[in-house]
């Protein structure tokens, strides 16, 4: 025992970094990197290959679109793969369809493919699209997003176990034939249909190797792009698809992204020219950042279709009182917190849809209006027959721009109309527990839209105990003008309805609307075409660097 | 010897059942669950996902069907992360962590020793001070800010290292140093404080009597006897640091395994936060036995099992 | 020379003074503080604490500002007249903040550290001293409480207790004292087998006396090392215990939250940081010096 413990210590020490060897960076574990690099550089005509960089927020839970259901995945997604129409400008357009017939009554879709093969040569069949839906449907895949697939006749009853598989309105034709019936006449199904839950998956591929998404090298997908390096939470690349039918309009040759989940560090490998691209739609910039980078004029802004709103439990006193709640809604100064907080341009939310499908671009209320405020508080508080508000609380989950926003609205609250309300925070997934379990008094929310309809946002308070709604309020009449929605096929008309529902919601104010989202980014000026749609989605397929 | 490690390999394992036992009941009994999201989806969805990954079960059948997978060391799907299991999330995330984290030890170890050396033997001087100010800002300054603050001037203003990612020694500086400063400044401390302890004790006194210089006294005598502290320390700390740090790991865009710990509680990603917490419970209490050992050899006088009467 | 025996008298003192000390006989702990007084760094850092406690009591008081009230035209702007520290992101005022702040920081570093201080030494004490079997047990109750994953702890804490200090420092007190019962238990095993304790056994010394009076006192050195890190941590944790929600709301804040708030305002608005940062360094710094000196004043060594 004469041994020093120095000896000791590097022993364990060199143990540990001898283990350790397989660790070092650099020691790439995926081996498809240099042999992606070298088929792109020979197929582009120019001396330079045109490379994108980005960053992810964090590791892409999956690659595969039936199980896909975050942006990120997203992003991977739709990059790798083609559904039937894909959104060029906020619109759908044709893309793995070649040409699509609608039925006199809107429910019966006939799509017609292009001649078009997967990344690994298979050609693209209608079979394919009718195996991917179905799969998606099939309880067995347990695929959170299969509500995505319930306009689809039967579909809501084959994901629930009710009816079989083969009853699903969905049918190949033959190869490049696929006939699509609908519950409704859906007026926004194209747009739904590139929706990356409607995109197909190589039916042999999917069959053969249950992992096939788990890795570049079995990936396979019809996409612009192809997934050729996927060194889990550190990298992953795409290059240019060479079997892709619209090859020609893919400028890009690789898009690079690395995965660093801090949005300070992000910005900064930015600034430092290492990236070509920070913040939305796949992080976020940091706020106190914003100004700086406002005055320089590099920020763009975009809206996107989302709602952040405060909830009021309508079940419990004093926020039962339809009054009260107006009170607390109209005491918000929306505007001074989004120049000062939020500093992103966002808009003031003075309904529930936002601005890009907008029913009422001026609001159902004037905001700040902090008379009104005062004597609807005044008048509720004697209907409730109170001279004193309970004691309320203010819950948001843990986050700083929550905590910021909701402590400024509590000193509005304080100020404007003499409340004191309490603030609590609680960690993500048990706030969403208690939220749908009623067990709040106001509580923050937002909804992001799935597709671009009205309809999204109004629908979540259709009913009382809906997955959704929280706030345990129902409305009779909304109701009656949602299901009438549902029947109208005359798009004006549709509006129109939609329209009195969210009359009838504002004036019932169970939300109180803060602001409409927008997404806020820079990049560096040669890069070019990357579309983030109306709904927040980033599509690289007309992406181009422009040195 | 082998009687006690015999002995105590029984109660390791015996640890770690209770630590798999504790964390799977209180996994449960927390609120939200793996497809608990804002986005509420129908109930018939949640079903299925449950059948899938065999959450409809009874609890205590999860429990022992759980047991069974740490058993044969088969940890299950990840829930959120489709593409991966949690046995590719340790084998790709500890290598990567371990690396990181011997990197930020050795900085640790070595210069916390040192600054606690001079500090000791100027104690009281001005050496002494200076090194207990930086040991004290190491201690209280959090890895973030430092980190942001390294990430700052040595990546962005001097441009020596890169800001962050994982591709070669370069890129693994900064969030070692970041990693080794907490770490440092208490080593420092430590050995500080102990050597002033034996540098007073009688058999220092006679090796300075017998003419050896005071260089062969501190690392001979001084030195070794001051370590028993940082070992005890080092223990949970490796165990710590080898699993990853979360901070360091968000910051730096290291893909470690120290954000597993953290992001699979946050996601109730029931299968991750079991198969880590079995992974950190076996390498720490590994490495607590070692430190045991360890001690014996620092000071023969030391008897592991004894009962501590003489 | 005739000597009377008139020329003497008896000395009318007591002989029992002859044996008196002439130095005023001091406890230990009056001996302690004695020397304590002399070391001028820490008698500076101990007023130093005084201050920053009075001043987390007082100022707040009588301050024209309040940590509440925001100004959101007025954020983030740089320490002036009116705003001695500067304002925050939402235009409060940062001076005031700091010191509603200082309560709350030190409440829970100091109180975290006690705990880590009482339990710490009690458990690492009993281990390392009789070793064996009981030893075994209790460090692998410390073991097992120490790689249940914490997070999931406090998450759950959070859905039982409500908000509030006192939930922070049950929080903090769970796994905070285990690395100090692991440093006491591993000088109880050094010490005990020191000639000094056999002495003092044979004097018939019994445990207790033998753990507290003989052996802890010699641990003392590691001891303080280690609360020096229980602070700080402490602090920390707390403000990362309070945005998930377990401990104040806001818009009370303590430093370690105003210093997570403050970090990705470092390039615009370094104030936001250096105040609460600088704070926590140098009260970290205060108590380490103090904590120094009552371990030099303790240690019977080195006694000059």
């Amino acid at each position: 025992m004469k041994k020093t413990v120095f000896a000791l210590i590097s022993s364990i020490t060199m143990l540990s970094v001898a283990m350790a060897g397989c660790g070092a960076p650099g020691q790439s574990s995926s081996g498809e990197q240099s042999q992606g690099e070298n088929s792109a550089a020979s197929d582009s005509g120019s001396t330079e290959k045109k490379v994108l960089r980005m960053n992810f927020a964090s590791e892409p839970p999956t690659a595969d679109p039936g199980l896909a259901e975050d942006s990120t995945s997203g992003a991977v997604v739709r990059a790798t793969f083609e559904g039937l129409t894909r959104l060029k400008d906020n619109k759908p357009i044709e893309s793995a369809a070649e040409k699509i017939d609608v039925s006199e009554d809107g429910l019966t879709y006939t799509f017609h493919l292009r001649d078009a093969k997967w990344s690994n040569g298979d050609p693209v069949t209608a079979q394919d699209f009718e195996f991917a839906w179905k799969r998606v449907l099939d309880p067995k895949t347990a695929a959170n997003y299969s509500y995505q697939l319930y306009y689809i006749k039967n579909g809501e009853k084959a994901n629930k176990g009710e009816v079989s598989l083969d009853e699903v309105g969905v049918k190949a034709l033959d190869d490049k034939t696929l006939e699509v019936k609908l519950e409704n006449p859906t007026p926004y199904f194209l747009e739904l249909t590139a929706f990356y839950t409607y995109f197909p998956v190589n039916k042999k591929v999917v069959e053969s190797n249950p992992n096939w998404a788990n890795e570049a090298s079995t990936h396979v997908g019809n996409g612009p792009f192809k997934l050729v390096e996927w060194e889990h939470k550190n990298k992953l690349a795409i290059e240019k698809n060479e079997n892709y039918w619209d090859k020609d309009n893919v400028k890009l040759d690789r898009v690079e992204f690395s995965m660093v989940n801090d949005s300070n560090t992000e910005l900064q490998m930015y600034e430092n020219g290492e990236l070509d691209w920070a913040g939305a739609p796949l992080n976020s910039l940091p706020v106190d950042v914003v100004p700086a980078l406002k005055e320089e004029g590099k920020v763009i802004t975009q809206p996107i279709a989302g709602t952040y709103w405060y909830k009021f439990n309508t079940e419990q006193p004093p926020f039962n009182n339809v009054k009260i709640r107006k009170a607390f809604a109209y005491a918000i100064n929306r505007q001074a917190i989004i120049d000062n907080i939020l500093q992103l341009n966002q808009l003031p939310a003075l309904g529930a849809v936002p601005q890009s499908m907008s029913l009422n671009p001026d609001g159902y209320f004037k905001d700040n209006d902090v008379e009104t405020a005062k004597k609807l508080l005044a008048e509720g508080m004697q209907e409730l027959g109170i001279s004193k508000l309970p004691e309320i609380t203010l819950s948001y989950n843990t986050d700083s721009n929550h905590e910021k926003i909701a402590q400024a609205i509590q000193d509005q609250w304080k100020k404007n109309l003499g409340v004191d309300v309490k603030l609590a925070n609680t960690e993500w997934k048990v706030y969403i527990e208690d939220l749908h379990q009623g067990k709040f008094q106001i509580g923050r929310m937002g909804w992001l839209g799935d597709f671009n309809d009205p309809i999204n946002f109004l629908e979540l308070f259709k009913d009382k105990y809906g997955g959704n709604n929280d706030t345990r309020w129902e409305n009779a009449q909304f109701k009656e003008l949602l299901n009438q929605s549902a029947l109208e096929k005359d798009p004006a008309k549709r509006k129109e309805i939609l329209a009195q529902a969210e009359k009838i919601f504002v004036d019932e104010m169970p939300v109180a609307p803060i602001y409409f989202y927008t997404d806020s980014w820079v990049k560096q000026d040669y890069v070019k075409g990357v579309q983030v749609s109306g709904l927040g989605d980033i599509d690289f397929k007309w992406a181009d660097i422009e040195k | 010897m082998f009687r006690y490690l015999g002995k105590r390999i029984l109660f390791m394992i015996l640890s770690i059942f209770l630590i798999v036992t504790a964390t799977f009941f209180i996994m449960k009994a927390v609120p939200g669950g793996p497809f608990t999201s804002e986005k509420n989806v129908p109930d018939e969805i949640k079903a299925a996902l449950e059948a899938k990954y065999g959450l409809d079960k009874p609890v205590f059948q999860q429990y022992l069907d759980y047991l069974k997978g740490v058993v044969t060391w088969d940890l299950g799907p990840s829930f959120t992360e489709k593409s991966s299991t949690v046995n590719q999330i340790i084998n790709r995330g500890f290598p990567v962590s371990a690396y990181l984290g011997i990197e930020a030890l050795i900085i640790a170890l070595f210069g916390g020793i040192i600054l606690g050396i001079i500090a000791a033997l100027k104690h009281t001087k001005w050496p002494d001070f200076t090194s207990m100010v930086i040991a004290t800002i190491g201690l209280s300054v959090p890895s973030f800010i430092l980190a942001a603050f390294l990430q700052y001037f040595f990546a962005i203003k001097l441009g020596w290292f890169p800001i962050a990612k994982w591709e070669s020694f370069k890129y693994t500086v900064l969030p070692a140093v970041a990693l080794s400063a907490t770490p440092l400044a208490f080593i420092a401390r430590l050995i500080r404080s102990n050597m002033i302890e034996v540098l007073s004790q009688d058999y220092i006194k006679t090796a300075k009597a017998k003419g050896l210089s005071t260089l062969t006294t501190t690392v001979k005598h001084a030195v070794r006897n001051a370590l028993l502290p940082v070992i005890t320390y080092l223990g949970p700390l490796l165990a710590n640091i080898l699993t990853g740090a979360f901070v360091i790991e968000r910051i730096f865009g290291v893909p470690g395994l120290g954000r597993e710990f953290v992001i699979s509680i946050t996601n109730r990603d029931y299968t991750v936060i079991m198969g880590t917490t079995v992974f950190y419970s076996i390498i720490l209490v590994v490495l607590v036995l070692l430190v045991d050992i360890a001690y014996t050899l620092v000071d023969p006088r030391i008897k592991l099992g004894g009962t501590g009467k003489e | 020379m005739q000597l009377s025996k008139e020329l003497f008298e008896p000395i009318s003192m007591d002989l029992k003074q002859a044996e008196e000390i002439q130095r005023p006989s001091l406890s230990f702990w009056a001996d302690v503080w004695r020397r304590l007084r002399g070391n001028k760094v820490a008698m500076i850092s101990l007023a130093f604490i005084v201050i920053l406690v009075l001043c987390a009591i007082f100022i707040p008081m009588f301050s024209e500002h309040n940590y509440y009230s925001t100004d959101l035209a007025g954020k983030n702007k740089k320490p002036s007249a009116e705003h001695w520290f500067g304002t925050d992101d939402l235009g409060r005022d940062m001076f005031i903040r700091i010191w509603y702040g200082a309560r709350i920081s030190l409440e829970v570093g100091v109180a975290a550290a006690l705990v880590d201080l009482v339990i710490g030494v009690i458990w690492g004490g009993i281990a390392g001293f009789f070793g064996g079997k009981v030893d075994e047990i209790m460090m692998r109750i410390a073991d097992i409480l120490y790689a249940i994953p914490y997070l999931l702890v406090v998450i759950l804490l959070m859905v039982i207790m409500d908000p509030g200090v006192v939930t922070i420092i049950i929080a903090l007190s769970i796994t905070g004292w285990i690395g100090m019962a692991r440093i006491v238990r591993g000088q109880m095993m050094l010490l005990k087998a020191q000639e000094y304790v056999l002495a003092a056994r044979s004097l018939g010394a019994n445990n207790v006396r033998l753990i507290f009076k003989h052996l802890i006192p010699n641990a003392l050195g590691p001891i303080i090392v280690t609360l020096s890190l229980s602070v700080p941590t402490a602090i920390f944790s707390e403000s990362f215990l309070s945005f998930i929600g377990l401990g104040v709301s806001a818009p009370v804040a303590s430093w370690g939250t105003m210093s997570s708030d403050g970090l990705s305002a470092m390039r615009y608005y370094p104030w936001r940081l250096m105040f609460p940062a600088v704070f926590i360094s140098l009260t970290m710094l205060a108590f380490n010096l103090l904590g120094d000196g009552i371990r030099d004043a303790v240690d019977p060594r080195l006694r000059k």
